[in-house]
């Protein structure tokens, strides 16, 4: 039987890897808009493990919120994604440094 | 509690929502020249609900929608306020969009349901309307960043905007489900019950905690939590800039306070630290990274961080009256920064942006008034009395003190003095300075009066400081 605590590392491994994949990776923005999506993910497997644990539904639901909000926001993302490589015509983290100061 | 008197209470949001669906749909269907209708009616809809808020001012808090949906008196007059500057961000930028290419039909639509969601995210009572209303004002804002299709710059900015503003909604939302783990709730106040009966220290509750101040801080833009505010500001369309550096700040004030205050109160002592640690670092990096820029946006971005840690300060004594004089500041900041962006919209024409410090060279000579009226905009930025922006921060440093934290009011005046010297500059380069150019400023009528009034505004504020003031401690007293 699994127990709550391997739920949660679990969900902090992959939370974990998605921060890494954000901040760590310099090349591709599709793959920021992935560790994105994982991080939402990582918070869902949370808030599902905690619903089963505590007999609650209000987890549950709070992961069909969750779900709809991360569907618009990556629909946002491509969309921008998009208008940048029309502009840009790169997709490259290292190239998006026009404004210092 | 009946449904109907549950309804009646959410009349405001209703009221928009069903508006802001109206102006999409005319919008679409009547191909009205230069929008006069998209604009008429947005403004409309603002009124409307800022009137039905303003119809039903509550006198006690009241729990509707099963305790998701919190109706009090600080939730009305953030609306109200709220209300009031989208309406002068309407003004200030219709001339603008127009001469920049950038009047269509979203720029309005987007900016409605930015504001329905702030007004979800001020009224929140439970862990998942703050996020909801958090979502729809910031996935309103990253597509209104990157309108100008056509900019490089705007769509950079708008991409890590939404990086960003992405990472910081994960974190917020890993820290709610560990709170909810923990006390098996999403209401504020049941959560705030719960956490005031335990007795010993929990980790799980310590690392939501963290989480939940780190995502605030990416929201609030506080150092180090800051980099997306600089090239935000300076990326997007100025109308944009002035829209994202105001009504956004009231939100993110209302959900700091829903959160910290309403909801984890019991840990105040856990999060004061860190909202200390927090308010310095902002203080310092906003105002002396302020100094070595050219780009005025650019600046304003350094300001606002600096002001952040100013409206922090005001929260770390975790009372009621700390809290007002958070409120207060908060209202003053958007105020001056809604007059500072439009000044920068009204000194540009034809498609030219005046975003450089050298634009303001020898104001006085090419509009006295406008000049005077900067001048009393960066006079109270940098808080000078008799001026608002002074009380402001007078009301947040004796709040500081009276929580005995002297060291920190000490900073926060050093850092003032520091940020004084890029506002001052400002006004050197008006009334003293040579024009670079002598091209009368052109714009229409009512935004020269709107700009008028809001700068009058500060000057008159600063005389009565007490009556926003008793407002304030009024709102908190719930």
């Amino acid at each position: 039987m699994i127990d709550l605590t391997q739920v949660l590392l679990l969900a902090a491994m992959l939370f974990c890897i998605s921060v890494a994949g954000i901040f760590i990776n310099r090349k591709n923005i599709i793959i920021l808009l992935m560790c994105i999506e994982l991080m939402l993910l990582s918070v869902n497997m949370n808030f599902i493990a905690f619903a089963y644990f505590l007999n609650d539904i209000k987890g549950q639901i709070f992961v069909f919120f969750i779900l709809t909000v991360a569907a618009a926001e990556s629909a946002i993302g491509l969309a921008i994604l998009s208008v940048l490589f029309r502009n840009r015509n790169t997709i490259n983290v290292k190239d998006l440094d026009t404004m210092k100061g | 509690m009946t449904l109907t008197t549950e309804l009646a209470l959410l009349a405001p949001e209703i009221a928009l929502l069903i508006m802001t669906s109206i102006v999409l749909v005319v919008d679409s269907l009547y191909d009205n020249p230069d929008r006069v209708l998209t604009y008429k009616l947005s403004q409309l809809a603002l009124i409307i609900t800022t009137g039905l808020v303003l119809l039903q001012f509550p006198e006690v808090s009241t729990h509707i929608m099963s305790g998701h949906f919190v109706s009090d008196p600080m939730s009305a007059i953030l609306k109200i306020v709220l209300g009031l500057m989208t309406l002068i961000v309407f003004f200030y930028s219709y001339d603008y969009l127009l001469e920049h290419e950038l009047l269509k039909g979203e720029y309005f639509i987007l900016m409605l349901f930015a504001v329905l969601g702030m007004q979800i995210m001020i009224s929140a009572n439970s862990l998942l309307t703050v996020y909801l209303g958090l979502e729809l004002l910031s996935l309103a804002l990253y597509a209104m960043v990157a309108m100008n299709r056509t900019s490089a710059v705007a769509t950079e900015a708008a991409m890590k905007y939404f990086v960003l503003g992405a990472l910081a909604s994960g974190m917020l939302l890993y820290g709610i489900s560990m709170l909810y783990g923990v006390s098996g709730t999403l209401e504020l106040p049941a959560l705030a019950t719960y956490l005031g009966a335990q007795t010993e220290a929990n980790l799980l509750l310590v690392f939501g905690l963290v989480f939940i101040v780190v995502g605030l801080a990416f929201k609030l833009g506080a150092v180090p939590f800051h980099m997306w505010v600089p090239d935000v500001y300076q990326g997007s369309p100025t109308s944009v800039t002035l829209f994202i550096g105001t009504a956004p700040k009231i939100a993110a004030f209302a959900m700091a306070i829903r959160l910290l205050a309403d909801g984890l109160q019991p840990l105040a002592g856990d999060w004061q630290g860190m909202l200390i640690v927090l308010a310095v670092l902002s203080m310092a990096g906003g105002n002396l990274i302020a100094i070595s820029q050219s780009n005025i946006k650019r600046m304003l971005a350094y300001s606002t961080i600096a002001h952040v840690g100013f409206l922090m300060l005001g929260l770390i004594s975790a009372n009621q009256t700390g809290y007002a004089s958070a409120m207060f500041y908060v209202i003053v900041y958007t105020l001056m920064s809604m007059g500072s962006f439009g000044m920068v919209i009204l000194l540009g024409r034809n498609g030219h942006e005046a975003d450089n410090l050298d634009d303001f060279k020898g104001l006085a000579e090419r509009s006295p008034w406008f000049a005077f009226i900067m001048l009393i905009l960066m006079f109270s930025m940098a808080g000078v009395p008799p001026f608002i922006g002074f009380w402001a921060k007078w009301f947040v440093i004796k709040e500081v003190i009276a929580a005995g934290h002297l060291w920190v009011a000490a900073l926060a005046v050093i850092f003032s003095v520091v940020g004084a010297y890029y506002y001052l500059r400002i006004v050197k380069l008006m009334f003293f300075d040579k024009p670079v150019q002598m091209t009368a400023i052109k714009s229409s009528q009512e935004m020269r009066m709107v700009l008028s009034l809001n700068g009058l505004a500060i000057l008159i504020l600063g005389f009565m400081p007490g009556f926003l003031m008793t407002l304030c401690i009024e709102a908190m007293g719930f």
